[in-house]
């Protein structure tokens, strides 16, 4: 599934049309490979005064052998070229204290390097200790989203919101955000709670953990197997029979278990939880099987509908509901969902499918505070315009609308939703729950 | 309502079943089930009688052959004054044919029947398409030479193109090996158990043929004495060499060897009360006591085309106050090696008995010896309609046999129904 049009603007002729008739110019974007570091050039790091969360920031930058520098204020030079700006928020409790974000901001932004990373880091807003501090927070989700659609050659802007005393929760999402995991992560706003404190490998943190994914055979779904095999998890990959042959190559270049049912059986769950029984029991659920059968509302029939909402959101709640009823979801668990931005802004001729994945939403909002108690975690990615079979079937020019109209002007990999989930998946995440993080490149739609 | 009465298996007869295109290329579905009724018809002494009732059917069957059963009546030597009709419940359609005789028989309604089915894969109805069949119906309609030459001439090549029946289900254009290939895979039923049912298989039939077993049941017919399609001299190792013909890729495990063959072939049992029997010298075999018909929703995938058996035995049991375990022979049709193996599996399975089958306990195995003892299917070949009437004449002689006993019938049909029975002695 390669993006044509980017592949032609790499070529000398391409650059030239780019740029005199100021077509887009989509920056291939660096992916995370196995063995590099976290970030890879220089960090610069600003805070409005000192704050428990700036400490905890800069403590991170200094095990992940992060060179940076600090700066109330950021300075313009020729010779800095920062790969990622890191800015803690936490300590704005009123309007007034937003001046920083300028101050910081405005000088530093356009030596932003390739493929840059932007993190604003704010105490969660609902949490804040007073309005005007309430207020101050929830700006920040305007400049950062602003931010996203400025910054170019292929760089990102996240805000993380994290909770009172839940900075210690901040590692994995730090990691993530800063490094070339997050390629296509980009305008998303993110949710960190409190937590058990899980001192894991960051080069392993699913060992020894068991990953159920379903729709394993190809796709959004293969990819999300490799990612969390590599991550050390023990997958168990679920497809239909129908998939068989493209479900055993996957998992046998991972070592992993198959399972060949359909999640809509009616005894589907029940032996999911067998499969994972087997195996020690499930510490990861990611529900990616998913279809789309589109018709226009006045055209559809009964059985188009059902079939979307079948698989794609009775099925992940059936199986959902079985395991935590039954004790198949292992302490410390993690259920993933795989929503749409179609479920966020919806769709011309996707009334069934936005359907199923708003309700994906649905589940994660109302599960995660029914979990928490239960130390269990449940998220969603919600991918924008990812390059599989499934969208090399939508038409040319529908498919290359969706491949530009985005931050970064192109589609994403599989590979990124599949990094998304192995941060949700990471035990480390503990205070990550009930999150939706779009990965889109920050997509208009929906937005 | 008076009592029911007990339904007796008096005897049973088939003409050897040919491989498609071989053997009996030109004969019809008539012919040959005329073949294996005059056949039973001899071996019972029935000659010039009048029967209650003659039920069969055939699967692939011209349009033309719309009240079959009854035309082949006339032309047996049974007396023209015997009532028949046909059914048609695909795969099941022997089997059924011979529980509706029994029906009328325990009500009373009839004292003796004969259930029968026949099938042709070589002369199989071909039609004209949709387009040809319109302008052949305008031409008939059309009221002058110069009218027919005007409809005539809307006639394109691609009209003439024939629709050749294909063993596909019509709501998921699978054939039912596709289908089975993917219950095989959900089921995880390797390749040496499938290869291994079928080598029993032509052990069992084969051995059958050797004791003088069959001598009874079968009627040659055009020259053939013994079914075409029997390989008595095969081994595991040939079966392993074969390609796999349904499923692909390195998941594919459907032979031509553990999978049955397209074959002709007829068969007829005559079923009555015990009254009836003694007057005419004959004597029961066994008796039809229990049957089931069940169907699963395949089209959506939620269950597996040729399941159904799985959830029409369970059912069938529980109202005959048995066990799995209770049987000294079970005969499970064999569409595929890997549909009866995956019956069985499902039997085994806690989820599935639970939760497809709403039962507390699984089912649980059956002793294997007991499975097919004479050959079944594979061996055999399927001429759809006249595999019931294989089985339980086969069977309810086996029952005689052994002095005594119990059997369970088991046969899948396409549109993803079932039919089982039970037979006892
Ligand atoms: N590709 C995109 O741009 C995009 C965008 C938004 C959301 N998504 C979602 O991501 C997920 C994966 O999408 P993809 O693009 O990889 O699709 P895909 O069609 O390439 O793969 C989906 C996989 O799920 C399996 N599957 C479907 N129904 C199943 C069932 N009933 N039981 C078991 N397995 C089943 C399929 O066999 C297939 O292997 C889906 O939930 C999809 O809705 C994709």
């Amino acid at each position: 599934m390669t993006d044509r049009y980017q592949t032609f603007t790499r070529t000398p002729l391409g650059r030239t049309l780019v740029k005199n008739l100021g077509l887009p110019d989509p920056t291939p974007l660096p992916r995370w490979t196995e063995g590099s570091a976290v970030i890879d050039g220089q960090v610069v790091f600003g805070a409005i005064g000192e704050t428990d969360t700036g400490k905890a920031i800069q403590a991170l930058l200094r095990d992940i052998g992060a060179s940076f520098s600090t700066a109330a204020e950021g300075v313009a030079s020729s010779t800095l070229r920062p790969k990622a700006l890191v800015f803690d928020a936490t300590g704005a409790t009123s309007t007034a204290d937003l001046t920083s974000l300028q101050r910081f901001f405005s000088p530093l932004i356009r030596q932003l390097g390739t493929a840059g990373r932007v993190i604003v880091v704010g105490r969660t807003p609902e949490l804040s200790a007073t309005p005007e501090q309430q207020i101050a927070q929830r700006a920040l989700e305007g400049f950062t989203r602003s931010l996203g659609k400025e910054v170019k050659r292929g760089a990102t802007v996240n805000l993380v919101y994290v909770a009172p005393d839940a900075q210690d929760q901040l590692d994995s999402t730090l990691r993530f955000f800063l490094s070339a995991k997050s390629a296509y992560v980009d305008g998303q706003v993110v949710r960190i709670g409190t937590g058990q404190l899980v001192g894991n490998d960051p080069a392993a943190p699913l060992a020894g953990k068991v990953a159920l994914v379903t729709g394993a055979a190809r796709g959004i779904g293969a990819a999300i197997a490799q990612t969390l095999a590599r991550d050390g998890a023990t997958v168990l990959g679920v497809d239909v029979p129908q998939n068989a042959n493209d479900l055993r190559k996957v998992i046998a270049k991972i070592g992993g278990n198959e399972l060949l049912l359909d999640v809509t059986a009616i005894d589907a769950p029940q032996r999911i939880a067998a499969a994972g029984a087997d195996l020690g029991g499930l510490d990861i659920v990611v529900h990616n099987a998913g279809i789309t059968r589109d018709k226009r509302l006045a055209n559809m029939r009964t059985d188009t509908w059902d079939a979307v909402l079948d698989v794609n959101l009775r099925a992940p709640e059936r199986i959902t509901a079985h395991l935590l009823e039954s004790g198949g979801l292992n302490e410390g668990g993690s259920v993933i969902g795989v929503s749409s931005i179609a479920g966020i802004a919806g769709n011309n001729g996707q009334t069934n499918y936005a359907t199923s994945k708003a309700g994906v939403i649905g589940l994660v909002q109302a599960l995660a505070p029914r979990l928490a108690d239960r130390q269990l975690r449940i998220n969603a990615v919600a991918p924008g315009f990812i390059e599989t079979e499934m969208t090399a079937r939508v038409p040319f020019a529908i498919r290359e609308i969706g491949r530009r109209v985005n931050s970064l002007q192109q589609g994403g990999q599989p590979v990124d939703v599949a990094e998304t989930i192995a941060w949700f998946a990471d035990p480390a995440s503990a205070g990550v729950t009930g999150n939706v993080v779009r990965v889109c490149g920050q997509s208009m739609l929906g937005a | 309502m008076t009592e029911t009465r007990k339904v007796a298996v008096v005897a049973g007869n088939r003409i050897p079943f040919a491989r498609q295109d071989k053997t009996y290329r030109h004969a019809s579905n008539s012919d040959m089930l005329t073949a294996a009724l005059n056949g039973l018809v001899d071996r019972t002494g029935l000659g010039g009688q009048e029967l209650g009732e003659v039920v069969a059917g055939a699967v692939l069957k011209h349009a033309r052959d719309w009240n079959m059963v009854r035309e082949v009546v006339l032309g047996s030597k049974l007396a023209p004054s015997t009532a028949a009709y046909d059914i048609q419940q695909a795969c099941g359609t022997g089997l059924e044919a011979a529980i509706l005789v029994g029906n009328k028989i325990a009500l009373g309604q009839i004292d003796a029947g004969i259930a029968g089915g026949v099938d042709t894969a070589s002369d199989a109805p071909i039609a004209v398409n949709n387009a040809l069949r319109n302008v052949l119906l305008d031409i008939n309609r059309a009221k002058s030479l110069q009218d027919r030459v005007k409809v005539l001439s809307r006639v394109r090549p691609k009209d003439i193109v024939p629709e050749i029946p294909r063993n596909a289900e019509p709501r998921t254009r699978k054939s039912m090996g596709e289908h089975a290939a993917l219950t095989a895979l959900e089921w995880g039923i390797t390749r040496e158990a499938q290869d291994e049912l079928a080598y029993r298989s032509h052990l069992n039939l084969a051995a059958a043929y050797d004791r003088g077993f069959q001598q009874d049941l079968i009627t040659p017919y055009l020259g053939l004495e013994k079914d075409q399609n029997l390989r008595a001299d095969t081994t595991i190792e040939k079966l392993a060499k074969l390609k796999p013909v349904f499923g692909k890729g390195e998941t594919a495990t459907m032979t031509a060897g553990n999978s049955t063959p397209l074959t002709d072939g007829a068969s007829a049992v005559l079923l009555s009360t015990d009254e009836w029997a003694a007057e005419h010298g004959l004597r029961p075999l066994a008796y039809l006591t229990h049957s089931q018909t069940a169907a699963v929703d395949y089209v959506k995938g939620a269950e597996g085309l040729l399941m159904a058996p799985a959830y029409a035995v369970p059912r069938m049991l529980q109202r005959a106050g048995l066990t799995l375990q209770d049987f000294d022979y079970y005969e499970i049709h064999e569409a595929f090696a890997s549909q009866v193996l995956s019956t069985l599996k499902a039997w085994e399975d806690p989820i599935f008995c639970k939760e497809r089958l709403g039962l507390d306990a699984p089912l649980g195995e059956i002793d294997r010896d007991k499975l097919n003892v004479n050959g079944s299917s594979l061996a055999a070949g399927h001429p759809f309609a006249a595999t019931g009437g294989r089985i339980v004449a086969a069977l309810a002689k086996q029952l005689d046999e052994n002095g005594g006993g119990r059997g369970l019938i088991s046969i899948c049909a396409a549109g993803g129904q079932g039919v089982v029975a039970i037979l006892e002695k």
